[in-house]
């Protein structure tokens, strides 16, 4: 079934009666060539991937819930490609290229919205350090422009320009950033793995890893053991759970970070907007709604929610920032679990166990990595070899001391 | 959330600053064989469990002392907060 303008119009004169479901619900086989854990937006891309682009077949993606019921549903929607050190920034970059052809892709309508996004400046010091990180991007194929007070006013002129504190004196601009509906990428990627012949499951989560000999035999689920040739595990916020399971001990933390959205307003924002000194950004949605949200809780957490005294400092960065803020009601409060990894950047890798391949470490930045990481993972999976972009992405990069620490905050996981 | 501070009673958490694993603690012996292992571990691997966890916070708004408090990660219920001292202290005879 092909999304298009004369399939939408033919459905409205035949009272809509031809829509089917978008992907099949099978049963899991006894086996598979490729088993992915985890139904989110990185374990579906990277089952979209390993079908389309590496032609492989005999792949089950294995969900505990339902199919984007994790971080690709909770996040606040932001794709950009702003990030510093070499490690990361053409892994972004090539995410960001993936994001603009997407739809096309996926023949399925991710709103994806290059509204641009406005990182604030507030002193000589940060200006130096954004153009730094500007020029970085440019290096790496991105854009990135660096605005005067005056232009960040033409564009934004709700800011309180002059608190006394952070006075805004100009941003880095880029305008390929944006956002995109997150749960339309989770079913954009499920149908396009569904249409290539990938088992999607759900209602299924792994209990534990069958190993011999060093090397991965199956997964053990509460639908009964699959073998698997190779299993890749993609569950952001729960990997030190599932890999415990395989034995191993992580470079990971799990944190609550929370999220915010006001009632519906008519357009006020042009795009995102990130008040990194007050802990606060900022977008809206296509909805109306104010979608905003500050740093995380701070202490370990898989409770999907978190505790007062940070949606008090969202809001006083909020106030601080746009002082019409205060007249929005806000609508929701919803907290994701986040894999805090120890450097900050994010694990694509092979594991000790033989067959085992790991995808996690995402802290707050997964959901714009989404495609990129889908198609990294899938070409580890199938190749054996990391993806160019993803090659400094390794687990054991700890011990080798060659950590992609962009915050140079050290191994403080909280802090990243 | 509020945590039963052994000397002071329940004070609010906003008035600690966090940490992370109490086996932050049981620092390792540099001068031992496999000090480079042990920090490595020590120093960036966690247990990260989904339960209960037992945990270092610093009263830096209050007394300024350090507590192991033991908390489940799941529901955020805080189950027990004693002296960090105490407990390094009783790590070194031996105990826990």
């Amino acid at each position: 079934m092909r999304f298009s303008g004369f399939r939408v119009f033919k459905e409205a004169v035949t009272g809509h009666a031809g829509w089917r479901p978008l992907w099949r619900n099978p049963d899991p086989q006894p086996g598979y060539d490729y088993v992915i854990v985890g139904g989110g937006g990185h374990g579906l891309a990277t089952a979209y991937y390993l079908a389309k682009a590496h032609g492989k077949a005999r792949i089950a993606v294995l969900e505990k819930g339902w199919l984007g019921s994790g971080n690709i549903g909770r996040n606040t929607t932001i794709i950009r490609s702003n990030y510093l050190l070499p490690g990361n920034q053409p892994f972004y970059e090539f995410s960001m290229k993936l994001w603009e052809g997407l739809e096309q892709e996926l023949n399925f309508n991710a709103m994806v919205s290059q509204r641009g996004i406005l990182n604030l400046i507030h002193s000589d010091g940060q200006r130096d350090a954004f153009r730094r990180r500007g020029n970085a991007m440019i290096l790496s194929g991105a854009d990135a422009e660096l605005l005067d007070a005056e232009q960040v006013r033409a564009m934004v002129p709700f800011l309180n320009f002059d608190n006394a504190r952070f006075p805004v004196k100009g941003g880095l601009l880029q305008r390929r950033a944006g956002t995109a509906r997150h749960d339309g990428v989770a079913w954009g990627y499920a149908r396009g793995a569904d249409l290539h012949g990938v088992d999607l499951i759900q209602n299924c989560e792994v209990t534990g890893f069958r190993i011999a000999n060093g090397k991965v035999k199956g997964v053990e689920t509460t639908r009964g053991y699959i073998a698997a040739g190779k299993v890749g595990v993609a569950v952001a916020g729960s990997s030190s759970r599932v890999m415990a399971m395989a034995g191993l001990r992580l470079p990971i933390e799990s944190h609550v970070l929370q999220a915010f959205v006001s009632e519906g307003l008519k357009p006020t924002i042009p795009g995102v907007i990130t008040f990194g000194a007050g802990h606060f950004y900022v977008s809206q949605s296509d909805k109306g709604g104010l979608v905003f949200g500050g740093d995380l809780d701070g202490y370990n957490s898989y409770a999907q929610r978190g505790n007062l005294p940070v949606i008090e400092d969202v809001a006083e960065g909020g106030m601080a920032l746009m002082p019409m803020i205060g007249r929005a009601r806000l609508l929701r409060v919803w907290g994701g679990v986040m894999d805090m990894s120890m450097d900050g950047s994010p694990i694509i890798d092979r594991t000790p166990v033989e067959g085992l391949y790991l995808n996690g470490g995402w802290c707050y930045g997964g959901f714009k990595a989404t495609p990129a990481s889908g198609s990294a993972f899938a070409h580890l999976l199938a190749t054996g070899t990391p993806h160019p972009t993803a090659a400094a992405y390794r687990l054991d990069r700890f011990a080798r001391g060659h950590v992609i620490d962009e915050k140079g905050m050290g191994a403080v996981p909280n802090l990243h | 959330m509020l945590i039963p501070h052994p000397l002071l009673g329940p004070r609010d958490s906003q008035e600690f600053t966090y940490l992370g694993d109490a086996g932050l603690l049981n620092r390792p012996d540099g001068m031992a064989a496999g000090a480079e292992a042990a920090f490595h571990d020590y120093v960036y691997l966690r247990d990260n469990p989904a339960g209960v966890h037992r945990e270092l916070w610093f009263h830096e708004q209050g007394d300024r002392s350090w507590l192991v408090v033991t908390r489940n990660t799941v529901t955020h219920e805080i189950l027990g907060a004693e002296l960090a001292r105490e407990v390094a202290l009783r790590g070194q005879e031996g105990g826990q």
